[in-house]
């Protein structure tokens, strides 16, 4: 049976855990072929191992970057380019949660951190697949923002700003790149339970953050966490044929929390 | 495997336009469906043409805006296939007229089926899935839920409306295993727009071309199927990115 990835290729960065590691599994079994980037070059091999054990027939190109660093993003793309020949889906996922704290506590510093990971990473990622695509005349660009992205949440200055800053990057360039087939949207997860949120909750809780975490999800309509594989099938049907007029989305996956307040 | 075996499926305006379109695509993909609709011309012959290919489907015609039209739904449904797990809630109409020509019982007539009738179809489909434990509920709203535009102010208002009934039932049922989202389609490529209107509708949208039914059934299915289980209360806008200008 002919699978929707089958002989396409995708970039997916952030892929050595989380999100990107759960999105990479699901196309994976899907017949793509992938590169798959994170600063973290342990966490790329267990995510390929990881894919070799649902897809042995995966072909898997791992490369560690940086995606602040511009330079190690045009390579990342040019390697894709010169070991696949094409780039047809792009989950554009990378990204850091930064400091908790007030706006007055969080610091230039940090701010710059954050902001250079999460949206300096998503424009330059994009700057440079985009050529690829629309030489192409097809391809997906799925951007990683955030409910952090839509509302306010608090506590998260520079998340939160780079996050409304990612789904504003969305909508401009999916308006500009629509006449060339080539679709752009962001998803917008809420509390998935992923090494980044363990590490939010860790701030806020210490050792008591299983404790913190069960308060964080009271609110949610779900009264649960989401799993890393349910926002893996999200990614899996943007990125794929079958959404090819969702075009300047943004779609929340948080259990229903960003329509509540 | 497919994605929908042996649920059952409920789809109002499922005779033509998307609706048709994702009664083919839940057949393919296992299910059994209740075609609804007002009118029965051609539904004995779409009838036919899903279970030639080996699918069940009946048809029973209805008002969505009548309670004993949609009770009887219901009734022939469980009579039939003994449950309700998928409701795709797409009935709806819709004409364009300048406000100050348009009757208040054209209003009524808009909102009654597009509005009431979403409410009233959901409402009973509720109340089966709570007795089985759950299921799926997919409101067809519209972009013109989300953005104004001139001489469809009954419509507007009533897809305006699906959205935040949408995530009100979302939100109502979301720890009683009842998921409720909404499809906003753009402009689809039916027979329902001119020939000579089409260019001005892809001129307007920014991917220069006009959606299709079988874009739109795939949307639904994604949201009618577990690979969505962890929304509810949503919606899936599917524009070409109109409503992002």
């Amino acid at each position: 049976m002919s699978k929707r990835f089958d002989e396409q290729v995708v970039i997916i960065t952030g892929a050595g855990s989380g999100l990107g590691e759960a999105a990479a599994l699901q196309i994976a079994k899907e017949g793509a072929k992938l590169t798959l980037v994170d600063l973290n070059t342990e966490g790329l091999e267990k995510t390929k191992e990881k894919i070799l054990k649902v897809a042995p027939e995966a072909e898997v190109l791992l490369v560690t970057a940086n995606v602040a660093n511009e330079k190690e993003v045009k390579n990342y793309v040019d390697k894709t380019v010169e070991i696949f020949g094409r780039i047809d889906g792009f989950f554009n996922n990378a990204g850091i949660e930064g400091k908790q704290n007030l706006t007055e506590d969080f610091g230039s510093e940090e701010f710059d951190r954050v902001i250079s990971v999460n949206l300096n990473g998503v424009f330059y990622g994009m700057q440079y697949v985009l050529k690829v695509m629309r030489k192409q005349g097809s391809g997906s660009i799925l951007n990683c923002a955030s409910v952090g992205g839509i509302r306010g949440v608090g506590n998260q200055s520079g998340y939160s700003a780079s996050k409304h800053g990612v789904i504003g990057l969305t909508r401009n360039s999916a308006i500009e790149y629509g006449q060339y087939g080539i679709n752009i949207n962001a998803i917008a997860p809420g509390a998935i339970m992923t090494a980044m949120v363990e590490g939010s909750l860790k701030q806020m809780g210490g050792d008591n953050w299983e404790e913190v975490g069960k308060e964080f999800v009271k609110p949610n309509p779900m009264k649960r966490f989401g799993r890393p594989e349910e926002v893996g099938y999200l990614v899996a049907f943007l990125l794929s044929n079958e959404a090819t007029f969702i075009n300047a989305t943004v779609v929340p996956i948080d259990g229903g929390q960003s329509y509540k307040y | 495997m497919a994605k929908l075996q042996d649920k059952v499926a409920i789809i109002t305006g499922g005779v033509s336009g998307i609706g048709a379109e994702t009664a083919r695509l839940f057949v393919k993909e296992g299910a059994k469906v209740v075609l609804v609709d007002w009118n029965d011309q051609n539904a004995k012959s779409f009838v036919d043409e899903l279970t030639g290919q080996g699918g069940e489907a009946i048809f029973v015609k209805a008002d969505v805006a009548s309670e004993e039209d949609v009770a009887n739904v219901y009734k022939e449904t469980i009579d039939t296939f003994g449950k309700v797990d998928i409701l795709f809630n797409n009935a709806g109409i819709g004409a364009v007229k300048p406000t100050e020509k348009l009757t208040y019982a054209e209003y009524r007539k808009t909102v009654s089926v597009d509005l009431d009738g979403t409410f009233l179809v959901a409402q009973l489909a509720i109340k089966e899935m709570l007795k089985t434990g759950g299921g799926v509920i997919v409101n067809t709203a519209s972009m013109y839920g989300w953005v104004g535009s001139p001489g469809s102010a009954a419509y507007n208002a009533a897809k305006g409306g699906v959205i935040n009934l949408t995530r009100s039932l979302g939100l109502e049922y979301a720890t009683r295993n009842i998921r409720v989202n909404a499809l906003c389609p753009g402009y689809i490529d039916t027979p329902i727009i001119p020939e000579d209107y089409k260019q001005t509708l892809r001129d307007v949208t920014p991917m220069k071309r006009l959606g299709t039914s079988e874009e739109m059934a795939k949307a639904v299915l994604f949201l009618a199927s577990d690979d969505s289980s962890f929304m509810t209360g949503n919606t899936l806008t599917v524009d070409g990115g109109f409503t992002a200008q």
